[in-house]
């Protein structure tokens, strides 16, 4: 789905990707590479170690479909430092071929402040382009300068007679936060006030389908979460207030 | 005993008799005969003779806590009035810390526990100690155990105490089942060393059907017409039992009951969801006989002995004859007379449920007595247990896992497959070989890597998961009321109204993961919070009766009469099918072309059966859009008719589409999810627990993708499947029925909707539209979302 954001097109792809056309800029964010092993390290669960796998598949599927210029990573790229460096094998491989196919920036998050060297690519806190800043955590307050940012792994629940919840775009044409890629990566509901409160005048949530992504203004999604923070009589009239 | 006039039974004599033979027993007899305490009796006049305080002499367990409470009672009377100097204690989850530790340090003689509870006493290093002297075990309700996943806990439980307290006599109280062979296996696994013992039956119950004057209705399960009537009923006894199917039932009905209730008759409510304190406060004021009625769902369907009830109401059908037999049987709790009962069908295919029911009871014809195959879910979780207890030896524990009834067949392969994952995660590719919970010692003994980890399992045993619940306070310092499903919360804006606890509620909002809620005024319809899984679905035994009951126009002449003509208008304008047919109509209605088929195969299997009719219309381009089913039938729409049914039930229609339509069904999803917290995989989600804003947990669904997808012959996948396939045993029923069909499909085509379809498709709309894709069901979603927020009601 194509949208505006601070004036520049941008496509919503159901991947979670975003594609800057104009750019031929594709951004992913939070893959969280090597989460399992990184768990299964810190004495949690045993969950499969495939979701580096999973992720990659996936990444090389939409690199293939939209043909990128440059690949930015929106940082917690990997997991944690550990992880990063406890990649190897087939899987180091795939990861650095991507990398070296085209131009590749990792910004850092807070999972992953430094990437491992013989990957390649250029490490940096913030990337500006056109007057609009991508980075991992969103700025605290309203965004003096457009940006588009990670780390809150948004996610929205439709109320049905049984909901569905699915990872999502979240913005309101000056700020742009994107779903997290990666494939062990829970989400935040978009109507708590981590999200929420990034936008005082309410928001759009562009929810991932299989092949589609749909649009919802912020106060039609399903009450609950936090409800706390939510004032007005009736579904209709909910408004999310920081 | 002599002096209070007691004189013991014939089936209790005989289970005297086979304990002083040293041989175990199962004890088969209707609710009411003193089942419990001819369970307890040898061990009594055992105790009596030895004296106690030498350790522990009996275990008991049973299914519910509450069960364990009443039996405690029940032992006290004898015990006190016999002067015997013995102990008896509890071990539930409710046990406090000081009590698990003078059980520990004072062993009772007799300890009344649960499934749950047992495992965990056998995950102590000092369980061989404490059990080696054990001389007794009883088993209560071992109908209801051995039907379910805690049954195959129980199982396990027993098979270690095989080994640990080989000497001690088993002890099996059931309720009259079909085949009461297999519970017998499942107490001990030779048969020919377990000794049936049946119980007198009692007076044959006398049984009714409510068809309260006025219009019948022709769909719903909520029975609202014969509220009055029942009201009636209540007055007119001293002590009733109102049973539904469903907790939403529950609420709807104790509503409308009080609505009506001129006379203020004092009526209860009890169901699973209400908070522990109210439920016990229901219990004790019937039992003190302070109570005209209580509307109780399944939580009161087992042993609880209350023996002022004289009027037992059955409100819905009642699904299987075992279980209405059980639940008649808690009116006069006592042999001699005959209970009474009042069935109750919410609308016009019940009816003939009901009727197909009192016949079966009239003719002794019984279900259940199944024992469920073991899950391997199961299994990890008793062998981290074990390996909590102290290092074991796989081979010994391979034999003794396969005495348990539900593993007797269990390959050696699987059992080490388990092993691997409860030690590494069981993954193809070993990366996981460094994190191992299980440490293979020298001597080949597995043991536990990190002492934490036992602290772990024990916080999550059982297997019981529950979807994830929210409890519901009444104002921010007021008292807790019980709880609901934490989805059903998250469909609730600030303002709504729901019903809950008997009460209309208005949700204000949430605060520490507590609904916060106080009473509404009127206003507006209230939702009514439903359950998950909350069902069950209709038994084989009787839907082969309704079927011949519908084949047979004869026997419609005993109907009452809006049901008569029901059946009439159906033969008149459509027609009805013989046994071995399939009736299948066609009809166009409100622009879509509509299919009604009616196998009566149960609604589990209903719904498996749609998802493959609308994958097999799909591809013979017939764009179906959705379709409902209920227990009776199965409703399909889309945009094109139908014009050849018989190429759509086919026997290759289970065949080609099941496997590829379980791989992404929800059923396998929420399968899936249960074995991975069995398994211990991932942890149960508590109530109460605060959720981080990002999870360090991963949920279950994107674990499942991952697995399906990079691991397909995963142990847990295969343990979800095999649950999901044991839920969807009516599959069997429907292939069985296809075959039968097959070149006798009854194609009827009509112009209009035919008298049983508007059962059916009157429900569309209010049940949830399955069968469509994620990208269906979210545009789905949105649009009725924004024509609700336009002011327009979705159609």
């Amino acid at each position: 789905m194509l949208i505006r954001l601070a004036g520049r097109e941008m496509l919503l792809d159901p991947s979670g990707a975003l594609f800057w056309p104009e750019k031929r800029l594709l951004v992913v964010a939070d893959l969280h590479l090597e989460k399992a092993v990184a768990l299964a390290r810190s004495g949690c669960a045993l969950l499969p170690p495939h979701d580096t796998a999973s992720t990659l598949d996936r990444m090389e599927a939409v690199i293939a479909r939209l043909d990128p210029e440059t690949v930015v990573s929106l940082g917690d790229g990997f997991h944690d430092a550990a992880a990063a460096r406890t990649l190897e094998g087939e899987l180091f491989d795939r990861l650095a071929g991507l990398v070296r196919g085209r131009r590749w920036i990792w910004l850092a998050g807070n999972h992953d402040p430094t990437i491992p060297l013989a990957l390649g690519g250029a490490l940096l806190d913030v990337l500006a382009l056109d007057g609009i800043r991508l980075r991992h955590a969103p700025s605290a307050g309203p965004p003096g300068e457009p940006e588009i940012a990670g780390h809150l792994h948004p996610k929205a629940r439709l109320p049905r007679r049984r909901s569905l919840a699915r990872p999502c775009f979240v913005g309101d044409g000056r700020r742009l936060l994107l779903p997290a890629f990666g494939a062990f990566t829970g989400g935040l509901d978009v109507r708590d006030a981590a999200i929420a409160g990034l936008f005082a005048d309410g928001f759009t949530a562009w929810l991932t389908g299989e092949r589609r992504v749909f649009a919802v203004p912020g106060h039609l999604l399903a009450a609950g979460g936090e409800p706390g923070k939510a004032a007005g009589r009736g579904r209709s009239r909910l408004r999310l207030r920081p | 005993m002599a002096g209070r006039g007691w004189r013991p039974r014939k089936h209790q004599l005989a289970m005297l008799e086979l304990a002083r033979a040293g041989r175990h027993a199962l004890l088969v007899a209707p609710t009411g005969g003193g089942k419990t305490l001819a369970g307890f009796l040898p061990s009594l006049v055992e105790l009596a003779r030895e004296g106690g305080g030498r350790g522990l002499h009996t275990l008991y367990v049973s299914p519910l806590k509450a069960l364990s409470a009443d039996v405690a009672r029940n032992l006290e009377t004898p015990i006190r009035e016999c002067g015997l100097a013995l102990s008896v204690a509890q071990r539930t989850g409710d046990s406090t810390a000081s009590e698990r530790a003078r059980q520990r340090r004072r062993p009772p003689d007799i300890l009344l526990t649960t499934p749950e509870s047992l495992a965990l006493l056998l995950s102590y290093p000092d369980a061989a100690e404490r059990f080696a002297g054990l001389r007794a075990i009883v088993v209560d309700e071992l109908h209801a155990l051995a039907e379910s996943k805690r049954g195959t806990l129980l199982a396990l439980a027993l098979a270690r105490l095989r080994t640990l307290a080989p000497a001690a006599r088993r002890v099996g109280l059931s309720a009259t089942v079909a085949d009461p062979d297999a519970l017998g296996r499942f107490l001990w696994p030779e048969p020919e060393a377990v000794a049936l013992v049946r119980g007198e039956a009692g007076a044959a119950p006398l049984v009714d059907i409510l068809i309260p004057p006025g219009p019948m209705p022709w769909a719903g399960h909520y029975a609202s017409h014969a509220a009055g009537a029942i009201l009636d009923l209540v007055s007119a006894h001293r002590t009733s039992i109102v049973f539904v199917n469903t907790r939403a039932q529950a609420e709807v009905l104790f509503g409308l009951l009080w609505r009506l209730n001129a006379e203020n008759l004092p009526i209860a409510l009890h169901h699973g969801s209400l908070e522990v304190a109210q439920r016990k406060k229901v219990e004790a004021a019937m039992a003190a006989g302070r109570l005209r009625a209580v509307v109780a769902t399944s939580s009161l369907d087992l042993g609880l002995d209350w023996g002022d009830v004289d009027l037992v109401v059955q409100v819905g059908a009642p699904k299987g004859v075992a279980r209405l037999l059980q639940r008649i049987g808690r009116a006069n709790h006592r042999l001699e007379e005959p209970s009474r009962a009042v069935l109750v069908p919410a609308n016009r295919f019940e009816v003939l449920e009901c009727m197909a029911a009192c016949e079966a009871l009239a003719e002794g014809a019984l279900d259940g007595g199944t024992v469920v195959p073991g899950g391997l879910d199961v299994l990890a979780q008793h062998l981290t247990g074990l390996a909590c207890a102290g290092p074991f030896d796989p081979d010994a524990v391979y034999a003794e896992v396969r005495s348990s009834a539900p593993f007797a067949e269990l390959a050696r392969a699987d059992f080490d497959a388990v092993l691997d994952f409860v030690a590494t995660g069981g993954y193809a590719l070993g990366r996981y070989e460094r994190f191992r919970r299980l440490v293979r010692e020298a001597d080949g003994r597995y043991r536990l890597a990190d002492p934490r980890l036992a602290r772990a399992w024990r916080m999550n045993v059982g297997t019981i998961v529950e979807a994830p619940v929210m409890k519901v306070r009444l104002g921010p310092r007021g008292r807790r009321l019980g709880e609901v499903e934490e989805y059903f919360v998250s469909t609730l804006a600030p303002g709504d109204t729901f019903l809950f606890a008997g009460r209309v509620l208005e949700f204000v909002g949430i605060r520490e993961d507590e609904a916060i809620v106080k009473l509404a005024g009127r206003k507006g319809e209230p939702k009514v919070p439903a359950y998950a899984g909350g069902r069950l679905p209709l038994g084989a035994a009787l839907a082969d009766r309704v079927r011949a009951m519908l084949a047979d126009p004869e026997r419609w002449a005993m109907l009452p009469a809006p049901v008569r003509e029901w059946l009439d208008a159906q033969a008149r304008r459509s027609g009805t099918a013989a046994p071995d047919e399939l009736l299948v109509e066609t009809f166009p209605r409100g622009g879509r072309a509509f299919l009604v088929a009616y196998p009566m195969a149960g609604r589990n299997a209903h719904q498996t059966l749609g998802m493959l009719l609308t994958r097999r219309m799909e591809r013979l381009g017939l764009a179906p859009q959705g379709f409902v089913a209920s227990d009776y039938c199965i409703a399909v729409w889309g945009r094109r008719p139908v014009e050849r049914p018989e190429a759509l039930f086919t026997l290759d229609l289970l065949a080609d589409d099941l496997e590829e339509w379980m791989a992404e069904s929800s059923l396998i999803k929420r399968t899936f999810r249960n074995c991975a917290v069995v398994a211990g995989l991932i942890e149960r989600n508590l109530p109460g627990r605060r959720k981080s804003g990002r999870q360090v947990t991963v949920s279950a669904d994107l674990i499942y993708d991952v697995l399906r997808r990079y691991e397909p012959d995963h142990v847990l996948l295969r343990a979800a499947r095999a649950e999901a396939a044991q839920e969807l045993t009516d599959i069997r029923r429907l292939s069985d029925l296809l075959s039968k069909v097959q070149g006798r499909i009854r194609h009827q085509r009509l112009s209009r909707i035919s008298p049983f379809a508007v059962a059916i498709v009157a429900g569309i709309g209010k049940e949830l539209v399955a069968g469509e894709g994620l990208d269906e069901a979210l545009e789905a979603a949105v649009a009725e979302l924004v024509a609700e927020a336009m002011g327009e009601v979705p159609c």
